[in-house]
Formats: structure tokens, C-alpha cells, sequence
């Protein structure tokens, strides 16, 4: 009998406690060490344990009790080690010999903020239910006059536009002998716009991606537009981009978002004389849909060498930004201010629009921005939306869906007649389960002019094992086992960009095939049915209402 | 699907032409209406060209209401014609069909053309709203040389009903559509052909834009842009945005409706302008396979479609008759003289245009401008 305090475990966590657990198969270990030396979090280690077996080795049955020593991989309780079921190790294992369970009674977050620091994580809101768009059908199917039609055969035009539009009666121009003629003696101001593809890679920054996977999407979304004749674009998120890229004649492609810490913008300032070619827009960034009131965060374990250089800070150290933008007073006042501050700096050739995370607010943004000229669009993220690094509590609880947030943004718009003036992009949650497509369509149906993803595309592109059960999601602690979000060269190499490159040219074109066939039968196919609000349909009488599309059940 | 027969001639013909043509086409509408707008017309109505005409249908509490309004703002009425119906089996007789010409109110008898039709716009939309709820009152246009007339039953049996067979009734431009019942609850206001201030139009087909181009319409603060009892009258209400509120030619229709993908733009001479409608008016584009025949105030009459418009409309005549169909059955009973071989059947880039007094067809090409 051992004495009873040797049996106290009190104030320590049990296996039970924890979100994952895993399941080592003793009798298929070969005991390479693969996992212990793969996982991100030292959730594993390997040990030793005495075991008691009963042996019998003669002619007869003799059994006796001995004891031995064998080594076993055993599963951390400390809660910094907790198992967060990335399942790297049974990726690397060469036996199948190791996997981690989901354990749905786990009291994690209970006990997640040691030393009175919450938990801290990447990823997304951790809700695995149904999102409201994917309650969301395609119910309007042209049987009856005119028969639905041939994804595969007719033209399909799946583009949108990016930048102000001016009104028909706004136009300058007029007729001469019989035509419209560009009248350009008016002096009248233009609004730069761009015709791109309706679906974009949203602001992830290099610095929270890897170099490897930022090159990677950088070079996916150059070929779509190169090669395949897709005018996909992407934004830069925060903190600069690669000088070589600024200056090339790429740059077209990309978004350069200018947030609330500024990094990133000296250099990107110092390259304008060089730029060959304008960027395909400016993104201003107010708000992210994973973390509302939340400036960007890079923490000190990621801003090494590369990313020190492009965002001109020095190494190793934390890299917040502040919730708002510190040098303007209100928010009218800053997207006044900014926009017309972005616009001047490309002589007023590129769009400029800002970012703001889904709020009940939103509305009142947008009527700031329906009476000034120059902005270009208004990027709207919801709460689904993704993150590399933030609070859970600000993931889990803070924001607003992005369905009903972009449905009453656009039937504001409609209600001042001004819903093709300013595009609204919608963000945050499409392609949460894997419907990208559906999500998308239904996006488009509810008011969206373009549709932004992330997540999505770092699940697809390089295999990002995040998912709602908040598996993996330690993008913010530079350890990311697939190599998307650290700065790590030994992790990060793990990572091919031209694989990642290929992964992302394959996704927009099943994406755009998977367009059709949900444009087709609706008879859809030379402009982008937005609002085309009859089209679709809830599964709920409530979300229809509020949506104000119908219900089928 | 609905079927449409416009005719235009430089001679005064009777709607009977229409039905006939309708009738031939018989199997693809199911007698749930039929919508007739003349223009250009003749007999008793030829000297009254420059008054306005209210046509509709009214109750007998309905003409009460409608005659104290028109008193109240100041119309005269000078000439009331109303079709001699006749019993005819299945179809359910109103009170009172109508066409009434009227004089403006004095105050406006100097005031500029377009007061005048402003005016003319708001008195229709004020007397649909006085007969809405109880359908005491329904008018259908009140716009000088225009009559239209709508009923619910089969094409042939409504002109007997309307006795337009034995009437003198003629029109140079006459529309008829034959109605296919869809979508919607059978509504007079749901037949075509639409009318809004000297352009109206018909369309087949199925308008899956429907929706967005509403909501363009309905939010451009112009009162006219009500109703969609019907997703059609979207078409009749672009026509008139796009030619008289913004003042472009009316080729320009085509470029809004089925805009061209970037690269056509850039063929045209006038792309810039074309490139700018395209995003500007990008709400407006019909994106269903719809074939629009129509016609403007002066008496232009035309055919679009949509490219994914399966089977075409056809476009045919004789020098000074010329008629725009769905079918080319109805052109055979309508102008059987003419040379088949010319017919136009308008493709993806085309718009067909008659102009007034019917002498020759126009093609007008899309890619070239
Ligand atoms: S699942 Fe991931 S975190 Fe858990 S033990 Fe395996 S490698 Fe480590
Ligand atoms: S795989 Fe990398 S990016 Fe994906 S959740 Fe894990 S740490 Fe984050």
C-alpha cells in the first residue's frame, strides 16, 4: 500500500480535461521518435513505464509475474503542452501507431490562462454548427419558359467590379452625331475601378504567413491572372510587402492594406517612383471580423530577419497594433482623411476602400462612405472570419455574422438607389465547411459584389489542419506544424510554395466551374446575379425574415 | 411562353391582323390574356392627335371616382369611344372598357411637353391608386395617340368580344401579345404590352434579373418605375430610362440589357462610353433569355434578345408593312407576301429596327456600333 499523499494529485489537470487525447498503440510503435520530434506543442514525450507481465517460457504452463522497463509515448498534462489534435504525429508516423480523439467533454478553456494571461490563439470563432449561409439554397431553377443552361457550354462572364461607380446620370459624357462620346472637357472626376474575379484571397500579411506560403499564394493568384485569364486579386494584409514584388509589373494583383500600426508602409512609400505598374487597389483596414476593437498582433517569435526588413522595426519583438488609427480623431474624419491621402499618393489612378469588422454599425460606415466620392468599396468581415493571432474571448464572443450584416448594408444601399455605386465585399466565414462556391453565390445573391477568404484558402492551398473544434490554431505562437504561419525556416520548409502555388490555381478553377453550375440553372451567366435576392432561399423561417428572402422547408 | 405579334406599316391596319397572327401561334399561349397598344392611330382618333388618351377599364363606381378626379384637376374630356362588346362565352365582361381623350387643364395648356407628361404620368398612377383595392379603376396608359386595351381570355374570342372585327378602329403600329400565364397570379396589370410615357414594349421569355433591375428601377426617385405585377414591365421601364431620362440613342438599350464582354467593348468606336454603361448601368443587364420587341415615341419600332434566347424572334415584311413576331407563323398570316428569304431572325449581337412609315429593316450590330 502506498502511503495516501503519494495518491493526492490534486491541482493537477487529467487526461480528460483536455481537448484531445491520444491514442498510442503500444503494440504498433516501433518507437522512432518521429511524433515526440514533430509536435509543435511537446504534447508527447517519450517515457519510460514499469510494466508487470506474466510470462510462461516452458514446456508447461508456469506462469510467473516479472516486471520490465519499456518506453512509451505519453501525453502531457501541463496545460502549456496540452495536445491541440493537429495530428502532425500521425502524419509523420510510419505505423499508423498514434492519433489524437476530439474529447467533446474537455474543460480547456477553464483552465487555459495561466499566470492570469488569457488564452491566446489563431484560427476562428470555434462553433462548428451550421453557418447561416450554408442554410442558404438555390432554389430559383428556370424550368418553366426557357430552359435552364449548359455550365459547360455557354459564355459565362464571372467578374465584378472593384472601385466607385459613378451613376449613369454622373456620366460625363454625351452625344455626338448618334454616340456616347467621353466628354473630357468636363473635368469631372473618375473614379479608377477594376474588373476583377468576384472571389479574392483577403488580407493575410507576410509576417503572419510564412514566406513560403505567402510566395506561394502570391504565385497562384500571378498564374490565375497570367496564364488562366482569371482576374483573381489578392490583398497584402498588414506589414508590407516583398520590395522586389512592389516594384514589379505583379503588383497589379495585389491589394496593400495600410492598418492601424502603419508597418510596412515606409518601404512601400519609398518604392512608388519605381512601380512599373499600380497596385490593383489600397486596402484601409479599421477592423477584423475574428477579433472586433483588435489591432493586428505579431508576436516577437515571428518577426525575424525577413519580416523585420519589409515592416522596418527591429527583430524580435512583439508587434502590436493599435485598435484604431492613433493619428485620426474619429473614424468619419480617418476614412476622410485616408482615402484621399491613398488616393493622392498613385495620382488618383487606384481604388481605395476600407475594411471594417461586422458591427451593427456598420450602416452608419456606410453612409459615411455613400457621400464621399472617392471611396471605393467597403470591405465588410464577419465573425467566422480568420485570424493569426488574437484573444479567444474576442474570436468566440466578439462580432456580428456576416449575412444579416450584409444584407441590411446592401438593401441600404438599394433604398438610396445607390446599390452598384459602392461594392460591398463580404468577408468572414465563406467556405467555412468547404462550401466555397455555394457560400459565395449565396453571398453574391444577398448583395455582395465580391467575396474575401482566407481561412478557405489556407485549408485548401496548404492543408492548414484549423478547424471549429479548435484544432491546431497556434498560428500565433510561430509553431505552425504545416509551415503557413511561422517564421521558422526549419518549419516552414515543410512548406513548397509551388505546391501551394498549384493548390491555389486548382481551387479557383473548380471554384469558377462550381460558379456555373449554380449560375446555370438559375439562368444566369453574363453578370454576376447581385442581389438577385429571389434566388435563394432559407432552410429557417427566421433567417429568412431577416435576410427578407423566402423560407422552403 | 408568351407570344408577341407587332406590326408597323405606313398604313393605317386593323388589330384584327394582330389576332389573327396570335391565333396561328395558338398553341404556345393559353388564353390567360391579351394586352393590345396602338399607335399612329386613324379614324375619329386622327384629329385628335395631340390630346392624350386614357385607356383602362372602370366599374360603374369606378367611372364615378375616375370622372370627379379628372374634373378635380382640370381635364376636359372631349371624346369617349368605348368598344362594342359582345357576349362572348368564357370571357367575364367588365363594366366599362374605354378609351377617353381628353383636354389638358387650362393651366397647362401653355406649359413645356414635358409638364405635360409629367402630369399625364402622375394622373394615371393617382387614378391606379384610387382603383387598386377594389380593381374600380384600372388604366393601362394616358398618353396622346395611344390607346391600349387588356382583358383575360383567349386572343381571337377578345376580338369578338371587343368587336374590333366590325370596328373602324385602325392603328399604323399596333403590339399584341398573347399571354402565356407564368409565374404570376393572372392581373391585368401583368399584361403586356408595358407603356410609360411613349415607349412600350413586350418580352418573352423568363426574366431571371428580375429582382435586381427592380430594384435599380424602383430606386431612381422616378415616379413612373412602379408596378412589376409583372417582371416584364422591367424591360418597358428600362427602354424609357435609358432613352428619355438619360437621353441616349436607342441602340444604346442593347448595350444595357446584354452588355458586351470586355474584349467586343474594345472593338467598338464609341468603347469608352460603351465601357462606362456597361458598369454604370451593370444592374440593368436582363442576363434571361428574353426577346424584347418595342417601340419609341416616334414611332421606331425594334427587336432584341437576349444570346441565350433559344429560339428568336423574326423580323419580315414589304416595303411599308413590316411585322416583328415570337413565331414566323404569325409573319405568314400577317404579311404572306412578302419574301420569306429576307426574313431576320436577330442573333446575339443584332437589334432590329423598323423605322416609322415601315420603308425598310435596319440591322444594327453590337460589335461594330
Ligand atoms: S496531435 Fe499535434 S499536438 Fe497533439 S500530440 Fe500529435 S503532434 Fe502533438
Ligand atoms: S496548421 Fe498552421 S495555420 Fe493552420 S491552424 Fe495550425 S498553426 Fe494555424
Amino acid at each position: 500500500m502506498e502511503p495516501a499523499t503519494r495518491l493526492d494529485n490534486n491541482h493537477e489537470l487529467s487526461l480528460h480535461d483536455f481537448p484531445y487525447i491520444i491514442r498510442w498503440r503500444d503494440d504498433r510503435c516501433k518507437r522512432c521518435g518521429r511524433c515526440t520530434a514533430v509536435c509543435p506543442m511537446f504534447a508527447i514525450e517519450p517515457a519510460v513505464m514499469v510494466q508487470r507481465v506474466l510470462r510462461s517460457e516452458g514446456s508447461l504452463p508456469e506462469p510467473k509475474a516479472v516486471r520490465r522497463v519499456v518506453t512509451i509515448i505519453k501525453q502531457s498534462t501541463d496545460i502549456g503542452k496540452y495536445c491541440t489534435g493537429c495530428a502532425t504525429c500521425s502524419l509523420v508516423c510510419p505505423n499508423d501507431a498514434i492519433e489524437p480523439e476530439y474529447n467533446p467533454r474537455h474543460k480547456f478553456i477553464f483552465h487555459k490562462n495561466k499566470g492570469g494571461h488569457p488564452y491566446r490563439r489563431g484560427g476562428r470563432r470555434n462553433s462548428p454548427g451550421l453557418s447561416t449561409l450554408d442554410r442558404l439554397r438555390f432554389t430559383r431553377i428556370s424550368m418553366l419558359t426557357d430552359p435552364a443552361l449548359d455550365a459547360g457550354r455557354h459564355e459565362f462572364r464571372i467578374r465584378t467590379y472593384l472601385g466607385r461607380i459613378l451613376p449613369a446620370e454622373e456620366l460625363p459624357v454625351k452625344v455626338v452625331g448618334g454616340r456616347l462620346e467621353v466628354d473630357r472637357k468636363s473635368g469631372k472626376f473618375i473614379p479608377p475601378v477594376r474588373e476583377i474575379y468576384p472571389v479574392m484571397i483577403g488580407s493575410m500579411s507576410i509576417g503572419a504567413l510564412s514566406p513560403n506560403m505567402w510566395e506561394g499564394l502570391a504565385m497562384g493568384v500571378t498564374y490565375l491572372n497570367e496564364v488562366e485569364g482569371m482576374p483573381v486579386v489578392m490583398c497584402s494584409g498588414e506589414g508590407g510587402m516583398p520590395r522586389r514584388l512592389l516594384k514589379s509589373r505583379f503588383i497589379k494583383y495585389f491589394i496593400p492594406q495600410i492598418a492601424s500600426g502603419y508597418f510596412g508602409w515606409d518601404e512601400i512609400v519609398r518604392a512608388i517612383p519605381d512601380m512599373i505598374e499600380d497596385p490593383c487597389a489600397i486596402e484601409i483596414k479599421y477592423g477584423q471580423g475574428a477579433k472586433p476593437g483588435d489591432g493586428g498582433l505579431l508576436m516577437a517569435h515571428k518577426v525575424l530577419k525577413l519580416i523585420a526588413e519589409i515592416r522596418g522595426v527591429p527583430m524580435g519583438v512583439d508587434l502590436p497594433s493599435p485598435p484604431t488609427h492613433q493619428t485620426k480623431y474619429s473614424i468619419e474624419e480617418a476614412v476622410a482623411k485616408m482615402i484621399q491621402s491613398m488616393y493622392m499618393a498613385w495620382g488618383f489612378r487606384v481604388p481605395v476602400y476600407p475594411k471594417i469588422s461586422g458591427s451593427r454599425t456598420a450602416k452608419a460606415v456606410l453612409n459615411n462612405l455613400v457621400r464621399n466620392p472617392y471611396a471605393a468599396a467597403l470591405s465588410i468581415d464577419g465573425d467566422d472570419g480568420g485570424t493569426g493571432a488574437a484573444y479567444n474571448v474576442s474570436m468566440d464572443s466578439m462580432g456580428h455574422p456576416i449575412a444579416s450584416n450584409l444584407r441590411e448594408c446592401y438593401l441600404d444601399l438599394v433604398a438610396q438607389g445607390k446599390q452598384n455605386e459602392l461594392p460591398l465585399i463580404a468577408a468572414g466565414g465563406a467556405g467555412k465547411r468547404g462550401n466555397l462556391a455555394a457560400n459565395a453565390a449565396a453571398l453574391f445573391m444577398l448583395g455582395a459584389s465580391a467575396v474575401s477568404i482566407g481561412k478557405y484558402i489556407m485549408q485548401a492551398a496548404a492543408g492548414c489542419f484549423g478547424d471549429e473544434y479548435n484544432r491546431c490554431n497556434v498560428c500565433n505562437l510561430g509553431r505552425c506544424p504545416r509551415g503557413i504561419t511561422t517564421q521558422d525556416p526549419r518549419l516552414y520548409r515543410r512548406l513548397d510554395p509551388d505546391v501551394v502555388a498549384e493548390r491555389v490555381v486548382e481551387v479557383f478553377k473548380s471554384l469558377d466551374v462550381e460558379l456555373r453550375k449554380i449560375f446555370a440553372p438559375m439562368g444566369r451567366s453574363t453578370e454576376l446575379p447581385i442581389g438577385m435576392s429571389d434566388g435563394i432561399s432559407a432552410d429557417d423561417p427566421a433567417i429568412a425574415e431577416r435576410l427578407k428572402i423566402s423560407y422552403v422547408c | 411562353m408568351c407570344r408577341l405579334v407587332a406590326i408597323t406599316s405606313d398604313e393605317y391596319f386593323s388589330p384584327v391582323e394582330n389576332i389573327l397572327a396570335l391565333e396561328t401561334m395558338k398553341e404556345g399561349h393559353d388564353g390567360s390574356g391579351m394586352g393590345l397598344i396602338l399607335k399612329g392611330l386613324g379614324g375619329e382618333f386622327e384629329e385628335l392627335k395631340d390630346y392624350p388618351i386614357l385607356s383602362g377599364i372602370c366599374s360603374k363606381e369606378g367611372i364615378n371616382k375616375l370622372d370627379s378626379y379628372m374634373d378635380k384637376i382640370g381635364f376636359r374630356l372631349k371624346y369617349a369611344w368605348t368598344p362594342k362588346t359582345r357576349h362572348v362565352k368564357g370571357i367575364e365582361a367588365r363594366d366599362y372598357y374605354f378609351a377617353r381623350v381628353y383636354d389638358y387643364p387650362d393651366v397647362y395648356r401653355d406649359r413645356s411637353q414635358e409638364d405635360k407628361e409629367a402630369l399625364l404620368l402622375k394622373t394615371r398612377i393617382t387614378l391606379r391608386k384610387l382603383g387598386q383595392d377594389d380593381e374600380s379603376i384600372i388604366v393601362f396608359s394616358f398618353y396622346p395617340d395611344i390607346i391600349t386595351l387588356k382583358e383575360v381570355g383567349d386572343p381571337l374570342q377578345l376580338g369578338t368580344f371587343f368587336g374590333l372585327d366590325k370596328s373602324p378602329l385602325r392603328a399604323k403600329i399596333i403590339f399584341a401579345q398573347g399571354r402565356q400565364n407564368t409565374n404570376y397570379a393572372i392581373n391585368l396589370y401583368a399584361c403586356h404590352p408595358f407603356f410609360i410615357q411613349g415607349y412600350g414594349t413586350m418580352t418573352n421569355g423568363e426574366n431571371t434579373a428580375f429582382i435586381p433591375i427592380r430594384e435599380f428601377l424602383s430606386s431612381r426617385g422616378f415616379p413612373g418605375y412602379i408596378g412589376y405585377n409583372s417582371d416584364s414591365e422591367v424591360f418597358c421601364h428600362i427602354l424609357h430610362y435609358i432613352c428619355r431620362r438619360l437621353g441616349y440613342p436607342l441602340f444604346y438599350y442593347k448595350d444595357v440589357i446584354t452588355p458586351l464582354n470586355d474584349a467586343e467593348i474594345n472593338m467598338r468606336p464609341d468603347s469608352e462610353a460603351v465601357r462606362f454603361l456597361k458598369m454604370s448601368l451593370r444592374p440593368l443587364c436582363i442576363d434571361g433569355p428574353n426577346c424584347v420587341i418595342g417601340f419609341t415615341p416616334d414611332g421606331t419600332c425594334f427587336m432584341v434578345q437576349d444570346a441565350k434566347k433559344l429560339r428568336p424572334g423574326v423580323v419580315g415584311g414589304v416595303a411599308g408593312k413590316y411585322g416583328l413576331m415570337s413565331e414566323e407563323c404569325g409573319l405568314d398570316s400577317a404579311i404572306p407576301e412578302r419574301d420569306k428569304s429576307k426574313d431576320i431572325f436577330p442573333m446575339k449581337y443584332d437589334m432590329v429596327i423598323v423605322r416609322p412609315g415601315a420603308g425598310e429593316v435596319e440591322v444594327w450590330n453590337q460589335l461594330h456600333g
